[in-house]
């Protein structure tokens, strides 16, 4: 074995700055998630699929000088051209038009829905979780049963008595929508109620309104922001669902459900008139579902490598 | 366990009460009446009709009644075919749609199982990343305009299956495929997160360790853990094969019981609707009830009696 002589080697030192010296910048727990976030391709591809379906659900009806129910029907059934982009409909109407009009309409359900299911399953949750004892085990129970309720006949069956239309097809989704974030908020709420930030806030007088709003409901917002993500392809999922059953929007309102289902009809001989309302269906849902699992696995930190 | 199921069943009790209360005044708040038509009926024959169908009684009479006969299982005429009640349309519909769904259940366990376990085994390779995007694309993609580009592509174009209709196994291979995509897909992402959470125990390298065979430990360590959230699954994926027969048996033309409600859907058959409703709620809650009593008897580690839900 060769010797290698002591003086090869030198003293570097430890001193006291360097070790405790923080290298890697600080970051917020946020922008920690939204590092990991970042790094998911899946959930960029779908957040830019998004972004670009919203900007053009705003300026795609001023791309073409057609509008989304002017009747024409010499140039009924048309497939795409320069002149209709995505082709035209059995009553002539530019199906250009038409996609992002529906987009309006079938984003604004989705995210009214997810909002309103947000708005009663936090307060719901977050009461019951808080306030604990008999007044959780009487909320829960209710929730309870009210989850035994196979949703999407509750929904078909509202619908069916209220009529159609965009606010009760939005009522009819939330009334036992709201279930699942009550429960993970509740849950939340659960785990952290004892812990001794709580603790000290009541101590100094906070109320319910004050712990949940800065304390409790803040630390549970990403479990929530997940579910949240996750209504949003439900709703629209719901909504071309009902359409199909011809439970859905009444004309001259038109939503991507309605143009599919109108398309379904026609598939065999004009397949346009299906492909590009189920395509932005089908965009749209897979956006809001990876948007959604990424959230999650940025917000889980076992996922850290 | 007794007091977990008398528990249980008191819930779904009262879940079923409340569905059966709420389609009952639902329809009484509908507009119209049940004999509501383009050709107005002369008002003896309209008196005659309400008196025989007891709609002149009060609606607690009318309520005690709905309820004695759904206990006695009988779910009421229809109004709008007269020959027919409610009991016929399911005798006759439900054995069809029950074939579909089996059918359906069957594919998307076998499918989205294997895929799970394949995705988990292989994971971060490509493998994993191709059965984790067909996953994300069969949830994307609803059931009926699955169902249409099946019917395009592989009957219309291909002509390798029958259209529509129903009868023979052929026919019934492209609405079950669309019946069980999204199902599917989603079985195969819990398979695949459930999986990687076993193969991380203690106890799979405790069989790595003792030498045993990687076989041996995929299928009698960590399918056997790793398969209880699929089986949980079990009660929603039911409900999930039910709503998305209706829809599949319109495109497919498939004479069963979805058919059939979405035609009354769409005739307003008040009855109808409610019958089926409650039917469709009796049948989701049993099943609901059945998986979790099996989930109990599986996973030794479920004390029933002390386990709620979200804690």
């Amino acid at each position: 074995m060769q010797q290698i002589s002591k003086d090869k080697f030198t003293v570097v030192g430890n001193s006291k700055v360097e070790a405790e010296k923080i290298t890697k910048p600080s970051l917020s727990f946020w922008k920690d998630v939204f590092m990991r976030f970042k790094k998911n391709k899946l959930a960029i591809s779908g957040l830019v699929i998004l972004i670009i379906l919203i900007i053009m659900a705003i300026i795609g009806p001023y791309l073409t000088s057609y509008n989304y129910y002017q009747n024409d029907l010499m140039k009924a059934n048309q497939p795409p051209s320069s002149e209709h982009y995505f082709g035209t409909d059995d009553l002539g109407r530019d199906m250009f038009a038409r996609i992002w009009y529906g987009a309006k309409i079938s984003l604004f359900i989705g995210i009214a829905a997810a909002l309103i299911d947000l708005a009663i399953g936090v307060i719901w949750g977050g009461i019951s979780g808080y306030k604990g004892g008999r007044t959780d085990e009487v909320m829960m129970r209710i929730a309870d049963v009210l989850y035994g309720i196979p949703y999407l006949l509750l929904v078909i069956l509202l619908m069916v008595v209220l009529g159609q239309g965009l606010a009760t097809m939005i009522l009819a989704m939330s009334i036992t929508g709201w279930i699942n974030m009550a429960r993970i908020v509740r849950g939340q709420v659960l785990s952290l109620k004892n812990q001794e930030y709580i603790l000290a806030s009541r101590t100094l007088g906070a109320g319910l309104t004050r712990i949940m709003g800065k304390h409790l409901i803040p630390n549970a917002m990403g479990p929530i922001l997940v579910t949240l993500t996750l209504t949003v392809p439900t709703a629209i999922f719901t909504e071309a669902f009902l359409s199909y059953l011809g439970l859905g929007l009444t004309p001259p309102l038109a939503s991507w459900g309605t143009m599919a289902n109108d398309g379904i009809a026609a598939m065999t001989y004009y397949p346009w008139r299906l492909f590009f309302p189920a395509m932005f269906i089908c965009l749209t849902i897979f956006a809001f579902n990876v948007i959604g699992d990424g959230i999650r696995d940025a917000l889980d930190p076992r996922q850290r490598k | 366990m007794i007091k977990y199921l008398t528990r249980r069943l008191l819930f779904m009790i009262l879940s079923l009460l409340l569905i059966i209360t709420a389609t009952f005044f639902f329809m009484r708040l509908a507009p119209g009446n049940p004999f509501t038509s383009e050709k107005q009926l002369p008002p003896e024959i309209e008196a005659n009709l309400n008196e025989h169908y007891g709609l002149n009684d009060p609606w607690y009479v009318q309520y005690g009644d709905y309820l004695l006969r759904i206990v006695q299982w009988d779910f009421g005429p229809s109004f709008k075919y007269k020959s027919q009640t409610v009991n016929d349309l399911i005798n006759e519909g439900f054995p069809v749609s029950l074939v579909l769904g089996l059918e359906a259940i069957f594919i998307a366990l076998a499918v989205g199982v294997t895929l799970g376990i394949i995705a988990a085994l292989k994971h971060n390779k490509w493998q994993d990343y191709l059965a984790m995007i067909i996953a994300v694309f069969g949830i994307s993609v609803p059931s009926f305009i699955m169902a249409a580009f099946l019917q395009y592509i592989f009957a219309i174009k291909l002509g390798w299956f029958p259209v529509a209709r129903w009868g023979t196994f052929s026919q019934s291979v492209l609405p079950a495929i669309a019946l069980a995509a999204g199902p599917t897909a989603f079985i195969a992402r819990l398979t695949r997160s459930s999986m990687l959470e076993v193969l991380s125990n203690d106890y799979i390298k405790t069989a790595r360790a003792k030498g045993l065979g990687e076989l041996v430990i995929t299928v009698k360590h960590t399918i056997r853990n790793a398969i209880l959230p699929v089986v949980s699954y079990m009660g929603p994926l039911s409900a999930g094969v039910v709503t998305g027969s209706f829809v599949i048996e319109k495109i497919f033309g498939i004479p069963g019981l979805g058919a059939h409600f979405v035609k009354s859907i769409g005739n307003r058959d008040y009855t109808v609707i409610m019958g089926v409703t409650v039917f469709y709620s009796i049948i989701l809650l049993v099943s609901v009830l059945l998986v979790d009593i099996l989930y109990g008897l599986i996973d030794p580690r479920i004390k029933l009696a002390g386990g709620k839900k979200g804690e």
